[in-house]
């Protein structure tokens, strides 16, 4: 726990010593900002919420995560760095959720840095306030999970552009599993057992309620789950390199 | 004696190739082990497996008694590790980056200000602690490599190449480092640069392509080499010719190669028949004859030389 914590505060520090921080957060808040007032239409709406915001996080997190993500392993194994980091006496598990955990913290912060456009919408009406809590914190954990796919991915090579081609490919499955164009190409031969089993997997319709703020606790267990099993395949992989 | 690290039948396969044959040795507390070999001899192959890094295909490694695979954090609280190319976070600063590894090893406060003390004074870090590490020259660089390597004061150190980039006078405090340290711990370092062996190693061990082709002391070593007792003399150019009749006269002489012949300076070199001491009988002979010398000496033998042969050759040592 100890070292996992000391991982991800040094982690954390070292986005906010490169541009790489900044830049990601100016060109999050200007995407987000834009999608929701220009393809959102959201002042003309009329309506005191922030659906049009969250409407398009995940399409937004869909090649912004892999950015962040892809450099997690793939960096350190390029550089050489992660030679001196698994040689200290910290175990594969802490390294893997110390440094998936700065990263997410720090998408976490960026989210955070949207707070304008909920003190604009209390200033101009009167929302509920539950319902916008939810859907940030939905979209924090969606976003742990493309977060933590993406940083498995990332332990497979030291290639930080097939790292995020990868990822996107991968976090673009699962976001789009419920969709008719992936339950087309499954119904075709797979029982419908499966391709139900497919479209729960979808983080939109997962996403879809919490941004909507009904806390459905499946969700919430959804993307908790997604990030354990994504962070237990990442140790394996950092495990098996060892070996191979 | 307190062996420290023990290797026993250490084999790495990437693929069909085997970068690490069955290699076995064990180093002692108060040694200074050099790795020596030829580039993709498989040096840094087993050093990562010493540290659990990369896991062997087979073999064992074991630290203070400890086995890498079943506890490799009791193994990596125990020791030290240059990496090869001293790969560090180029974001941080030696400071911070040291401030991390005290904060991972878990040193008490009394612990972690003797060792940052040390690490900054013995490898005069003094100056740059506070600049990002990737805006350092090569040198500096390597010595903050060294600095996290020590810092904790491991039993046993393990440093790939720890003078690659030195300059002559940093090569010189690192080696007197290593030698204050030595009586304490167990040390293996890996390097090209044969006079190091020489300086610092209480033994060496030569590997090719991934099997060891020699373990001995550096002394030992050169004993082997074809210039061992050979004797080498410089004299006028006038006087070659009678010189090199003379011993050529001399019972126990082999050869006599000229290694350099100029018009006033002629210098050769007396290799005796199965390395016998012959440079009694060589300056008695000149005596007798009157000759004037300008110069003899007694060749101790080329490491270089043998580490060719080892290597490249077919020479073959026999192994302590």
């Amino acid at each position: 726990m100890r070292n996992t914590w000391i991982i991800c505060s040094r982690e954390l520090t070292s986005y906010f010593i490169s541009p790489v921080a900044y830049v990601f957060i100016v060109i999050f808040l200007a995407l987000a900002g834009g999608l929701t007032f220009f393809f959102g239409n959201w002042l003309d709406r009329g309506q005191a919420d922030l659906q049009v915001f969250f409407i398009y996080h995940p399409y937004l997190y869909l090649f912004l995560i892999p950015a962040v993500g892809m450099r997690l392993w793939a960096e350190e194994r390029k550089s050489g760095s992660m030679e001196f980091l698994m040689t200290l006496p910290i175990s594969t598990s802490q390294a893997v959720i110390g440094k998936f955990l700065a990263a997410w913290i720090f998408v976490g912060i960026a989210l955070s840095l949207t707070f304008p456009i909920w003190l604009t919408v209390n200033f101009l009406g009167d929302p509920d306030n539950g319902v916008i809590v939810t859907a940030y914190v939905g979209s924090w954990l969606m976003a742990g999970g493309f977060l933590a796919l993406s940083s498995s991915v990332s332990a497979l090579t030291k290639n930080q552009v097939i790292a995020f081609v990868l990822a996107a490919v991968i976090c673009f499955i699962f976001l789009m599993s419920g969709v008719e164009l992936v339950q087309a190409f499954f119904r075709a031969w797979a029982p419908p057992r499966f391709v139900e089993a497919i479209a729960e997997l979808s983080f939109l319709t997962n996403f879809g309620d919490l941004s909507q703020g009904v806390i459905d606790v499946r969700d919430i267990l959804f993307f908790l789950s997604v990030i354990a099993v994504a962070l237990f395949v990442n140790i394996l992989i950092v495990e098996i390199k060892k070996s191979s | 004696m307190d062996k420290l690290l023990e290797i026993d039948g250490l084999t790495k396969k990437f693929g069909p190739i085997s970068a690490v044959d069955n290699i076995s040795f064990s180093v002692s507390r108060g040694e200074v082990l050099g790795f020596l070999g030829p580039n993709g001899a498989g040096k840094s192959t087993t050093m990562k497996m010493a540290t659990g890094y990369l896991s062997p295909t087979a073999g064992k490694v074991s630290v203070c008694g400890y086995d890498v695979l079943h506890s490799p954090l009791e193994i990596k609280r125990r020791l030290g590790y240059l990496p090869e190319g001293a790969p560090l976070y180029g974001d941080m600063t030696p400071n911070s980056l040291l401030n991390f590894v005290c904060d991972i090893r878990q040193l008490n406060k009394e612990k972690r200000k003797m060792g940052y003390e040390h690490v900054v004074e013995s490898l005069q870090l003094e100056r740059v602690l506070h600049q990002p590490i990737e805006t350092l020259s090569k040198g500096y660089k390597r010595r903050v490599g060294l600095a996290q390597a020590i810092i904790h004061d491991p039993e046993v150190l393990i440093l790939d190449e720890p003078t690659d980039g030195l300059d002559p006078n940093q090569k010189h405090e690192v080696r007197q480092l290593l030698d204050r340290m030595s009586h304490s711990k167990a040390i293996v370092i890996s390097t090209h640069i044969l006079e190091e062996v020489d300086a610092v190693c209480s033994r060496a061990i030569i590997i090719s392509q991934g099997k060891i082709v020699a373990d001995q002391k550096p002394s030992m070593l050169e004993r082997s080499s074809r210039f061992h007792n050979a004797v080498g003399i410089r004299i006028e150019a006038t006087n070659s010719e009678r010189c090199i009749t003379l011993i050529e006269n001399i019972p126990d002489v082999q050869l006599v190669e000229i290694v350099r012949n100029d018009e006033e300076l002629v210098e050769i070199v007396v290799f005796p028949s199965n390395k016998k001491d012959i440079l009694g009988s060589i300056r008695n002979s000149m005596d007798e004859d009157g000759l004037k010398v300008l110069e003899m000496y007694v060749e101790r033998g080329r490491l270089e030389e043998v580490f060719r042969e080892l290597t490249v050759g077919g020479l073959e040592v026999k192994n302590a």
